[in-house]
């Protein structure tokens, strides 16, 4: 098995936010952290482009090079989790992650209570014992181990948002964008849902 | 019977010389050494122990990687 990895496939991702709802349900997420969340571009012209962001799980994670307690660790997946019990909530990570990914619960301070930071886990839990109560209530709901990918992933009803192993994400991502075609203007139904190849392939058999 | 000052100048000269020359003796290097850190927190078990793949690794890589392959619809409707 190799690193795991999110995909995200901006010209399919239509901005509906369940990647973001499921995360949030699955795994009891408190008020104001959002280990997942969408960002649009150019939101309301055409053109405009949608992909989802949480945690990258990177193979040099910043976040773990500049945590002063080195709560973090790398699971042979390529997931990146943290221990809470260690994690002193000073933001280091935060600042360091260029996507945004740890979040810090709400609190009376501006910056959180300086709480136990919370980001995507993969679905991935804890260091705690699988699928144990104190491992739901400190990480969310632990998938991997039980032989599923992410929810935010498997939920997603376009298939924008990929996950999995890198390989695997790649061969899935690859053929789709032969089916689809490229192009400076590819944008739309077409463009998602394959309008290069198989409007070629309907057209030859007569069907369009 | 008084020395003229400028015979004193060549002294003064080699003694500022001197001192500034030493003044990098002093200096402390100021580079910092970074250290990789090691991870100081619990262990924690691998996503195929103690749950129901019960430490059979190749089983746990084949269902997540029969469900990553699902999500191409490609797949699904061929």
């Amino acid at each position: 098995m190799g690193r795991m990895k999110f995909l995200c496939d901006a010209e399919r991702c239509i901005e509906c936010n369940g990647c973001v709802t499921a995360c949030k349900n699955e795994h009891e997420v408190p008020w104001g952290v959002n280990r997942r969340r969408v960002v649009t571009m150019n939101d309301g012209v055409p053109g405009e482009r949608s992909i989802s962001v949480a945690c990258m799980h990177c193979s040099d994670a910043p976040c773990m090079a500049v945590c002063p307690t080195d709560c973090f660790y790398k699971t042979e997946d390529g997931v990146v989790l943290h221990d809470k019990d260690k994690c002193i909530g000073c933001g280091y990570c935060f600042f360091a992650c260029p996507f945004g990914a740890p979040q810090f619960p709400n609190g009376q301070a501006a910056f959180g209570a300086r709480g136990k930071m919370d980001k995507c886990t993969f679905c991935a839990g804890g260091p705690e014992e699988t699928g144990s109560q104190a491992e739901y209530d400190k990480y969310g709901s632990n998938r991997l181990a039980q032989g599923k990918l992410p929810l935010c992933a498997e939920m997603c009803s376009t298939k924008a948002l990929l996950a999995g192993d890198a390989n695997v994400v790649a061969d899935i991502f690859r053929e789709r964008v032969l089916r689809r075609g490229t192009g400076a203007e590819v944008w739309g139904w077409d463009a998602a849902y394959g309008g290069g190849e198989q409007k070629r392939e309907r057209k030859r058999e007569g069907q369009s | 019977m008084s020395r003229h000052p400028l015979k004193r100048l060549p002294v003064l000269v080699l003694a500022g010389v001197l001192s500034a020359g030493l003044s990098a003796c002093g200096e402390v290097p100021q580079v910092t050494v970074y250290e990789q850190g090691q991870y100081r927190g619990k262990t924690d078990t691998r996503p195929w122990e103690d749950s129901e793949f019960k430490g059979d690794r190749a089983a746990w890589e084949k269902a997540l990687k029969q469900r990553a392959r699902n999500q191409s619809e490609y797949n699904r409707i061929q």
